[in-house]
């Protein structure tokens, strides 16, 4: 097993990114740090926009994570519906 | 390959000797004092005797490390280059065969009381 | 008026396709050799360029968007962090130590990096990396230029940062790297992308900017963590290129595996000598500190590392050959720099200080192995030398290592009470290392690094022969105001007025 991880900026807009995050992947590690959230997940790691969507209450682009993200790790696959990091 | 390139190169070392208008570079450290945190870099005319590069450059230099004054110099194991070598405490650096960039080292058995 | 057609909107993949692969074209009357002549001769054998994906599948219409949302976000903090005096909330002004050396020789290596991307990017004959290349110049160059801009309000009221265009070419702790950015951008594209794209990027931006910023959010310090944190939201995609980067050469031909290990070796030991002026920020310069060096170490170089490795593991690349070694050094380095950059501090353009009781018990308790038993009893001892009023200076100017160019401070593998001296000899000259690493670096292309530009030898030669005063003209260090023990400094006597008269009428 190895860790993947991503980190966002603690702001209004990531808030209910990191909810869906947490209501997508339970196996999932929040961490709290000084003005940044990181999360840990084992092997894989999806983001919806689905999720965000409903979280959110509107119409959400993947490509705006960038914004906001920090860091991450493990090999990223994107498209339109989902953001995944794994290591597979 | 001495380096990767699309055709012959040679480089240029930027500190040879006569870059330093009739001195040279001299390396000396202190085995296991490390309040100094690194070897001291000494620029000396290769004529310098090795009695005049102790007593007049590096006395002054390890004086903040209580163990400066006990050093017996008489007794202190020398390196060159890493291998245990007797310095001719008359003659002068180039005679001992301290070339450019030559690396002394030495030891004091029984000091170390900041480290070691 | 034209009837609106109701397109149906590309998806991301036709998007990427259109504006990527698409604008590449097939040479007609000049040869392709002739056109990227720079593609072959590290050996790096590729078959199929279009084989190359971009993970993030950014275009350019999406990158000038989201960029300019970046930057909308970073200014409108700068602008409140400017007209709200953000500059006395920090912690203290001993914090701001790291930041001189982060605008001395952090901010100059981004604008090295603009300057490496934007020549990789012309000489990779793929359209994939040419585009990703081009998108990180220009993140590369708005990094510099935000990094210079939010610290420029420091620069209005504390020494020190005035002068680090001149002290990134000359002053003695900036040649790690800058030597690192150097020695990248003299090699060919493939190496430039595992040494930027894969050791800076992937391996050590994380430990830079993440921990760092995350302190600079716990000392107050509200434009440091805009400038770290709007520069780390690119790095996630520079990594993702890195790594796509490495992948690409290891599944392109089976001969490209020995040439990217080769690489990894060299440029994880490189960027893991420039994280020694990280280490020292992290552990003696916050003066609120987050987690210890060590403590990031093991999270982003430790786990992520070995998950990375554990990954590449297929296709035959092993962990780089410094890795055991840097483990080690972790417990020593931050320790083993600060007290360097401490007994120099008349040739630093930042302050330094004996670390008090506090902090010494901080740094017992996060080195419980090290700390107490090597390193406590050499600040005793200067502490000591300081209460005689006979303060420690260390007027021995330091070897350097001609590899990483740092002083060699560094102790043998296994014995922390030995220095460790490593010396070879070629066509006649001798030259010395930190580390069997840096030689090892040295002996693979000796002709490259015998041109190294060394600080210290380089003060005896001309234009400064020796001349202490001369030297610090030269480097734009002014003495008695950017140099010396922070205790009584212009910073440590301006910030505590200034905080005083925030506070009272």
């Amino acid at each position: 097993m190895s860790t993947v991880f991503i980190a966002f900026q603690t702001n209004e807009e990531t808030r209910p990114i990191i909810e869906a995050i947490e209501l997508d992947n339970p196996a999932a590690t929040v961490y709290q740090e000084p003005a940044m959230v990181k999360i840990d997940a084992p092997d894989e790691l999806v983001i919806r926009r689905e999720t965000i969507e409903e979280q959110m209450g509107r119409e959400y682009d993947l490509q705006e994570l960038q914004v906001n993200l920090i860091t991450m790790s493990g090999h990223l696959s994107e498209d339109e519906d989902t953001f995944t990091l794994s290591w597979k | 390959m001495t380096v990767v390139s699309r055709k012959e190169y040679i480089g240029v070392p930027r500190d040879r000797v006569e870059n330093f208008n009739g001195k040279q570079l001299i390396y000396v450290s202190w085995d296991q004092h490390l309040l100094f945190a690194a070897s001291f870099l000494l620029c000396l005319p290769p004529e310098t005797c090795f009695r005049d590069m102790v007593e007049q450059n590096l006395v002054a230099l390890i004086e903040a490390d209580p163990d400066a004054a006990l050093v017996e110099w008489d007794k202190v194991v020398w390196l060159k280059g890493n291998e245990a070598w007797k310095p001719d405490w008359e003659a002068s650096l180039a005679d001992n065969g301290i070339n450019h960039k030559a690396h002394l080292r030495f030891q004091t058995p029984g000091l170390n009381t900041v480290c070691g | 008026m034209d009837t609106p057609v109701n397109k149906k909107k590309l998806s991301l993949k036709e998007k990427y396709s259109y504006l990527t692969r698409d604008l590449a074209w097939e040479p007609s009357y000049q040869k392709k050799e002739d056109l990227f002549p720079y593609a072959t001769y590290e050996g790096i054998k590729v078959h199929d360029w279009s084989k190359w994906e971009d993970p993030f599948r950014l275009t350019m219409d999406a990158y000038w968007k989201y960029q300019a949302e970046k930057e909308r976000k970073f200014y409108a903090i700068i602008d409140a962090f400017a007209q709200n005096n953000g500059h006395l909330k920090l912690t203290d002004a001993r914090y701001l130590s790291a930041l001189k050396i982060f605008l001395q020789a952090i901010s100059p290596g981004e604008y090295a990096a603009h300057k490496g991307f934007a020549r990789t990017g012309r000489e990779f004959p793929g359209v994939g990396p040419q585009v990703a290349c081009q998108m990180q110049a220009i993140d590369e160059i708005r990094h510099a230029q935000t990094q210079i801009h939010a610290m420029s309000n420091y620069n209005k009221f504390y020494n020190g940062f005035h002068g680090f265009a001149d002290q990134r070419d000359r002053i003695w702790y900036t040649s790690v790297p800058r030597s690192f950015f150097d020695d990248a951008m003299a090699s060919g594209p493939f190496e430039f992308m595992i040494a930027i794209g894969f050791s800076f990027e992937y391996v050590l931006t994380n430990l830079l900017f993440v921990p760092f910023m995350s302190g600079a959010a716990y000392n107050g310090d509200m434009s440091t963590v805009t400038f770290g944190f709007s520069a780390q939201s690119d790095e996630a995609r520079h990594m993702t290129l890195g790594l796509e980067c490495i992948k690409f050469m290891l599944e392109q031909d089976p001969d490209n595996v020995p040439i990217v290990q080769k690489w990894i070796d060299k440029w994880f030991w490189r960027g893991f000598r420039v994280l020694g002026l990280v280490s020292t920020m992290m552990d003696y310069m916050l003066p609120k500190r987050v987690m210890s060096w060590r403590e990031a170490w093991d999270i982003y170089g430790e786990e992520n590392g070995n998950a990375l490795f554990n990954d590449l593991a297929r296709y035959g690349i092993r962990p780089p050959k410094g890795w055991g070694d840097a483990a080690e050094a972790v417990d020593h380095m931050s320790h083993q720099f600060m007290l360097a950059l401490y007994q120099w501090n008349f040739g630093t353009a930042f302050h330094s200080w004996i670390p008090s009781d506090n902090d010494m018990d901080w740094l017992s308790k996060k080195y419980p192995n090290t700390f107490d038993k090597y390193y406590r009893p050499r600040w005793e001892h200067i502490k000591k030398l300081e209460a005689n009023g006979t303060p420690f200076k260390n007027y021995g100017l330091a070897k350097n290592c001609q590899t990483c160019q740092l002083p060699c401070v560094f102790t043998e593998p296994g014995d922390p009470t030995t220095l460790c001296h490593r010396e070879t000899e070629y066509k006649g000259e001798h030259y010395h290392f930190c580390s069997d690493h840096c030689r090892d670096i040295f002996q693979e292309e000796p002709e490259k690094y015998v041109q190294a530009w060394l600080p210290m030898p380089q003060l005896f030669q001309e234009p400064i022969n020796g001349d202490l005063e001369a030297w610090m003209k030269w480097v734009s260090l002014v003495d008695g105001e950017d140099n010396g023990d922070y205790q009584g400094s212009h910073d440590q006597t301006s910030f505590e007025k200034w905080r005083e008269m925030a506070t009272s009428n």
